[in-house]
């Protein structure tokens, strides 16, 4: 398990706004810690690695959580700039 | 409950090699499904970094006329065209399933039940993020849409040569 420092719930979120979501969340982060953002959009599985590829940000890891509703997604991103 | 993991080098390993720093997008279709796909390109982009431009030309200006803003044109024959045609971010129709406005209504309803942003939100979304709006001043005149009748935030009032010049720099250019 990772340990993140915020979490960001994004359930119901479709395509861009759970990454939308992380840009804006990021912003009040400080460096070096490390962001949760929980999905259950499966989109974000390729989405977030690309965007943190573009913008520099790292991708820490991809968690895949199975419920009752449904995959709930749990990307880790550490602010890196 | 089960919980996988990935490698995040793995997962990086396949994506692009190049990094497009520049985007531009016409939006020549004022139909409320095309002008969602520009806005959610635009916004994405402009999340992952990139410098974004949104030309808008003919009926794509529809999406950035304040909704009910009568034209101030001169002559009858636009001022006609100008209140026949509808604009406004949230009157766009679908370009299928319309039905007269019921097809685009139910739309809209599944998207609000989905938390899905609608055209007024993604565009607020794209201009928060600092997308470039450019008006083509050629079909405004040809519509007869008055600046006056337009939202703010619009960067530029341009034609064809400013869009190719953004376009010229650009990696990514679409027309929608």
């Amino acid at each position: 398990m990772i340990q993140a420092d915020v979490k960001l719930d994004t359930l119901g979120y479709f395509c861009p706004m759970p990454i939308i979501m992380t840009l804006k969340k990021l912003k009040e982060l400080t460096l070096g810690q490390v962001l949760e953002v929980v999905s259950d959009d499966e989109g974000i599985k390729k989405d977030m690695p690309a965007w943190c590829d573009t913008t520099g940000h790292q991708m820490v890891g991809l968690e895949e959580v199975q419920t009752k509703s449904g995959t709930i997604y749990k990307a880790f991103v550490k602010k890196t700039k | 409950m089960t919980i996988a993991q990935m490698d995040p080098a793995v997962a990086l390993a396949d994506l692009q090699v190049s990094k497009p720093d520049k985007v531009t997008i016409v939006l020549l279709s004022g139909d409320m499904d095309r002008a969602m796909a520009a806005f959610i390109i635009a916004t994405g982009a402009a999340a992952m970094g990139m410098q974004v431009t949104v030309f808008f030309t003919f009926w794509g200006l529809n999406a950035i006329r304040r909704k009910g803003a009568t034209s101030s044109a001169k002559d009858w024959l636009r001022q006609m065209f100008g209140l026949l045609n509808k604009g406004g971010a949230d009157c766009l129709p679908l370009s299928r399933f319309h039905f007269w406005g019921l097809g685009t209504k139910m739309m809209q309803q599944v998207m609000k039940q989905n938390r899905m942003p609608g055209v007024p939100e993604l565009m607020e979304t794209a201009l928060d993020l600092g997308v470039h709006f450019i008006a083509c001043t050629t079909t405004m005149g040809l519509m007869g849409i008055t600046k006056d009748t337009l939202i703010e935030g619009i960067d530029q009032f341009a034609g064809v040569t400013t869009y190719l010049a953004e376009a010229k720099q650009g990696s990514v250019n679409l027309f929608i």
